[in-house]
Formats: structure tokens, sequence, C-alpha cells
């Protein structure tokens, strides 16, 4: 496909028709597809505000790189890795997109993934936690961005144990997200000289927490680690508050937690709870602007995902412009080498196993008497350097790592 | 310390409390369906999302209008009742004549619209409802904390529950409601207006998932999903107390709560499954159900 595309604009230069200035670009517009889940559980911290991040990230283009227009397409793959392949699929075979962006649910990134590494397009995932995406399963092309699940063990499980809180608990969400967020901190705690006195797995989607968690608090734990995501953290920590869990001394440790959560639990539930962020609106001048222009089109502050995506899209645009090409090869070498620097990542690099290094941030939701209105909810304990927050590429298993 | 296949027996009875808060819940909504196709012959598949309704409208009069809890406890049912009244007078009625399956389908695209709609407006994380002040706190019983609202949302759908099957199956416009649907016509002939009778039970049904939205609201997120979640569990708690019996929604709903419970401690990656599990072996022994008649 490439030597063709190559072999073809050699034959057209050679020719000496007129070469318009967008020649490299396959058929003529650089377009990106938005995929993620835009009505079920993950679509407040996704969904149609991924969409918003990456127009936004494009506009500041003009809507323009390498003489090509861009064009930003979404789908809906509805939490189901079948929709999510078969859409990815469709819109390369057919839609002539050149990069797939956000794909949160790692169970779609993974069948995503599969696809734009056949088929050598650019997956930009901001979505998906699996460090699976950067390590047995990684691609030339695939980038992971803003957060993975040994960044959000690393992040809040050696806090709370500097804390002195040494005995956990999981409640883990049954399937396969869970049971590795799960696996991540329990490497973790261990590594650090902790231990784990139990867990207890529940199905996805549950409503009703209040067994799981007395038996975490009849554990005598010192930390309750909610390994799940969503709507399921939600109603564990809202359920936790009412069983008088953290009044008694037991903390409770959202080990993936959105701002959309907090939002959603209200600051009265969420107090306390300690969490890594990859990102938070109102962290400098820069961080505020872009989160104002987004808020205007949302209605809502960006969550570390929607900030992500825009990252990713933006740096993403910057390769193309600087290859003059949609090559996924030449676009993807590019973006390794240029450094990733904008309101979302400062200073950020490309590692050879496609895992994006940025800071993280360890953050604390502030109390309903400090926050000082609407989306004020984090106070940023402390930043986790980039070499720190993320698994050493060696490690990870991907066999780009030489 | 004696212990029970080895769970203390401190913890087994926190989880039969737990599970008999939630078979409440299970028998509050499942009531409300039981009378619903025991008087009307419709499966209400609307009954979800009349719930997320029930909770949503205590969510909007407290951010909007100031009201409280309790003042959302009779508004928001009296709200819910009279939207499924609208609905069933518009369209309901159109479809008693045809099979039970347009019906169904009726219900089962309102539930979608409805829950769209909020989808749209308010986003799927949902929205926070306190614990009302009065009902903070909880009772340490020794064997496991008590939150106080736990409590209070057992003796209030227990007092329901019985206050419903009571008032159907005691008093004499009980007995209308049961002639009704008997015999309409005859119903009729004796100077009992039968389509206004349909309609306000139709309108109490729903009332009661109104209701237990309000119960549910200080407990789970206020989300426009909250009806999809367990509307499926509630459709099994009435298919295995038998369609239309409001006794077997009850005591179904009761049951199936403290098996839940169980069920969490000794394999809680089975709990979801287990409610259907059950109905399974029960739809095969007793295909009318526990407390079902055959017709």
């Amino acid at each position: 496909m490439r030597t063709l595309l190559l072999a073809g604009t050699a034959l057209l230069t050679l020719a000496g028709t007129a070469v318009p200035a967008f020649a490299q670009v396959s058929d003529n517009v650089i377009r990106i597809g938005v995929l993620n889940d835009r009505s079920g559980i993950y679509a407040d911290l996704a969904g149609e505000g991924s969409a918003i991040a990456a127009r936004m990230a494009a506009e500041e283009f003009g809507n323009k790189v390498a003489g090509a227009p861009v064009e930003i397409v979404v789908a809906d793959h509805q939490n189901k890795a079948d929709i999510a392949a078969s859409k990815a699929r469709e819109w390369v075979d057919t839609g002539g997109v050149d990069a797939i962006a956000d794909v949160p649910n790692s169970a779609a990134a993974l069948a995503v993934q599969g696809i734009t590494k056949d088929k050598k397009r650019i997956f930009l995932m901001s979505g998906p936690g699996a460090t699976a995406l950067s390590g047995a399963q990684c691609s030339p092309y695939g980038f992971q961005w803003t957060y993975d699940n040994y960044a959000m063990a690393a992040g809040t499980g050696r806090a709370l144990y500097e804390q002195g809180k040494k005995k956990w608990f999981f409640v883990t969400a049954d399937y396969a997200f869970g049971q590795s967020l799960e696996e991540e901190t329990t490497k973790m705690v261990k590594s650090l000289g902790g231990t784990i006195i139990g867990s207890v797995r529940h199905p996805l989607g549950t409503a009703d927490f209040s067994s799981f968690l007395l038996q975490a608090q009849g554990s005598g734990a010192d930390v309750i680690g909610l390994a799940n995501a969503g709507g399921d953290t939600v109603n564990a920590v809202k359920q936790a508050a009412e069983f008088g869990i953290t009044q008694s001394g037991q903390s409770l440790a959202g080990l993936l937690m959105f701002i959309s959560d907090v939002n959603a639990l209200g600051l009265q539930s969420a107090q306390g709870l300690m969490l890594t962020t990859g990102f938070y609106w109102d962290m400098d001048d820069q961080t505020r602007e872009w989160s104002k222009a987004f808020e205007a089109k949302a209605g809502k502050k960006p969550t570390m995902v929607q900030a992500g995506v825009y990252s990713a899209v933006k740096h993403y645009l910057k390769a193309v412009e600087a290859a003059k090409t949609d090559d996924a090869d030449k676009v993807s070498a590019k973006m390794r080498e240029l450094p990733v620097e904008d309101m979302f990542a400062k200073k950020g690099r490309i590692a050879a196993n496609g895992r994006m290094f940025h800071d993280m941030y360890l953050a604390q939701v502030k109390t309903p008497a400090e926050s000082k209105g609407a989306w004020d909810y984090y106070k940023i304990v402390k930043t986790i350097p980039a070499d720190t927050a993320f698994m050493d590429p060696k490690q990870s298993g991907c066999s780009l790592v030489k | 310390m004696f212990s029970l296949l080895g769970v203390p027996p401190q913890v087994l009875f926190g989880q039969l409390l737990l599970g008999l808060i939630n078979g409440s819940f299970y028998a509050l909504l499942s009531l409300g369906l039981a009378v619903i196709f025991g008087m009307l012959n419709v499966i209400n598949f609307a009954h979800g999302a009349l719930y997320m309704v029930g909770a949503f409208v205590a969510w909007l009069l407290l951010t909007y209008a100031g009201v409280g809890y309790w003042g959302a406890l009779v508004v928001a049912p009296v709200v819910v009742g009279l939207l499924g009244i609208a609905l069933e007078k518009t369209m309901l009625s159109r479809l008693y004549k045809l099979d039970h399956l347009y019906g169904l389908l009726l219900t089962f695209g309102l539930a979608l619209i409805l829950e769209g709609a909020f989808r749209h407006q308010y986003g799927v994380s949902g929205q926070p409802y306190p614990i009302p002040d009065a009902l903070k706190g909880g009772q340490n019983l020794g064997f496991m904390f008590l939150p106080n609202y736990r409590a209070w949302v057992v003796v209030a759908s227990l007092t329901i529950c019985f206050g419903t099957w009571f008032a159907i199956e005691r008093t004499k416009l009980g007995a209308y409601l049961r002639a009704a649907t008997e015999n309409p016509t005859l119903v009729q002939a004796f100077g009992i207006n039968v389509p206004v009778m349909v309609s306000l039970t139709y309108g109490f049904g729903v009332a009661l998932a109104g209701l237990a939205g309000v119960l549910a609201a200080p407990i789970y997120q206020v989300s426009p999903l909250m009806g999809t979640n367990l509307i499926i569990i509630v459709f099994a708690v009435v298919v295995i107390g038998g369609m239309g019996s409001i006794l077997g929604a009850i005591v179904t709903g009761l049951g199936l709560g403290l098996l839940e419970g169980l069920t969490k401690v000794f394999y809680p990656e089975a709990s979801n499954i287990v409610v259907f599990v059950v109905m399974a072996i029960v739809l095969l022994i007793k295909p009318a159900g526990l407390f079902g008649r055959e017709r």
C-alpha cells in the first residue's frame, strides 16, 4: 500500500504533471476517527467530550495540515469489542480514516490495536487503561497517552503506603480491567512491603455494594482499594460513606477515578479520596484557559481522558505537518521524534513501546468547605515525575523495546 | 466461636440483613409490576424507567425547588402516577384488545425514550442525592453497622407492600378491581367505570415504582441507567413469584434478596446470576411460578 502510494507519487512527479501540495496525503484529507462509548457508563468521561477535544485540536491548525483539510468523524462502540473492531475496520477500509483516537474500555482498545497494527493506521489511545496495550500487545502505530493501570497503581498505592497504610483489601470488578488493576496494585503494594489481606470480586455494573463493603470492613484492612471504574466506583464510594467506613479510620482508594465521577458523587461523599490523575483543569493558566474553552462547548470541565485526546490529536497533527505526509510509518517516527509539549503534557516523550511519558499527579478530593465552587474538586498533593509514574518500557514485555 | 462453612456468624447475619434490605426493593418494584399485570394484563417494561423518573423527580425537586426528601416522598410518586395515567389513557388503553406483545413493545419503547431523554439531559454518571438529616448515621448492632436509612427503607417498603396486598385482597375496592379483570363487561353493567379504574390501577402501579425510586435515590446514584440495571432482576422476581400474584411478588422479592445476600458471601462472582438460575429452575418445575395459578 505504502510502496504503491510512493510509486504513484513518484510517477506523477516524474511525469511532470501539476502535483498539488498535498499529494502525499491519501485521498487528500486527514481523517481522524474518535471511537468511544457515547451512550453507556463511560459516555461522561469520554463520549462527545472527546470528540469536542479532538475538534479543538484540529481548529488550532485551522483544520488544515500539510495542505490537506482535517476531518473528525465519530462513532459509538457501545463498550463492545466486536462493534469497535468492525467500526475500525470499516473506517480504515472504506472511510479513509488515517488515525483512530480515544477508545476507552480496554477490551475494545485491544481489538482496535490489532486492526490498526495490521492496516498501518495511527492509534491514539486516551481512554483505555490495560498495560498490555503498551506491553505484550504493543504496536508501532499505537500510542497510549493519558494513563494506564500501572500508573494508577503506582501513584495511589505508593502514596497511601507512605501514609502508613500497609494492609489492603480489594473490591474488584470481575473482568479483565479490574483484575489487571488489582494485579498491578498488588505488585506495587507487595514490592513496598505491604500486605494484601483479601479481595472480593463483584460483577460489572453492581448497584448494591453493601455486602462487599461489609466484608472489607470486617477484614481489618487499612485501605480498601476499589479496582473498578465509573458507576461501580461511584456507588461503592457513596455506600462506604453510608456504612461509616471512612469515619472508622479505614481509607478508601479509588484506583481509577475521573473528575466526572467526583462530580457525580458530590464532595460530601467523595471528600478525602486519594487518586492519581493525568490532568486537572485547575493547574496553571494554560490548563485553565483550555478547559474554559472546552467548557463553553461541552458544558462541563474536561476529564483527563478528554484532555488526553486533545493532546494526542494535536501531537499527531503536528507530526503530519512536519512529515508532510499521512504515511503511518513516517508519522509515527515523527511522533516519537518530536517532544510532546502542550497544555496537557509538559516535556512529554514517547517511548519505544508507544507509552507517552508525562508527569502524573496525586490528588486528594477537597472537602465541601475547601471547595470554592463548581468543579473545584482536587488538591494536587504532589507531582509524580514521568520516569517513576509509568512502567519502565524494558519491563513492559513489548517486542519493540530493544 | 462457631462458624458456618468457614463464615463467622456475624458476617452471615450482616449479609442476611443486607439481603433483606435489597429484597424489600425488589418486593416494592415487583409489586407494582404484579399489580399492573394482574389487573391490566400488560407487561410493563417501562417500570424501570419510571422508577428512574421517580428518583429524578426527587432530585429535581431538591435542586430546583428546594423540596426535601419527605416532600419528594409524596410528590414524586404522584408525578410518576400522573405520568403513568397519561400514558395509559393516550397509548396503552388502545392495546388491550391486542396480543400481550404489543403492550410489551410499547412500554419497552417508552422506557428507551424516557432513558434516552434523561441521558441526553443529565449524562450517564448520575447526580448525587444526600441522605435526609433525620436518617443520617446508623446503629451498631454488634455484628454489623446498620445505617439508619437502610432500616427505614425496609420498614417503609414492607408497610407499603402489606398495605397494597391488603387493599387488593381484603377490601371492597380490591374486590371490584379483581372482578373487573375477570369480566369487565359484567362489572361495567353494575355501574362501575372500568376504564377509569384501570387507568387508576396503572397509575398506582407506576407510582409504586416512583416511590421506590425516591427511596433508592439516597443509596444509589440518581442516574438514567438505574432502572435498566434493576428491571431485569425485578422481572425475574415476578416470574418466579407467578405473574400477577401480589403475595408472590412480595414474598419472592424478599426471599431472593436473602438468597442473593448469601451468594455474596459464599461465591460473590455469581451474585448477579443466582436469581436467574432460580428462575430457570422454577420455570422448569412450576411454569406458572411459585404463587401463580394456571390460567
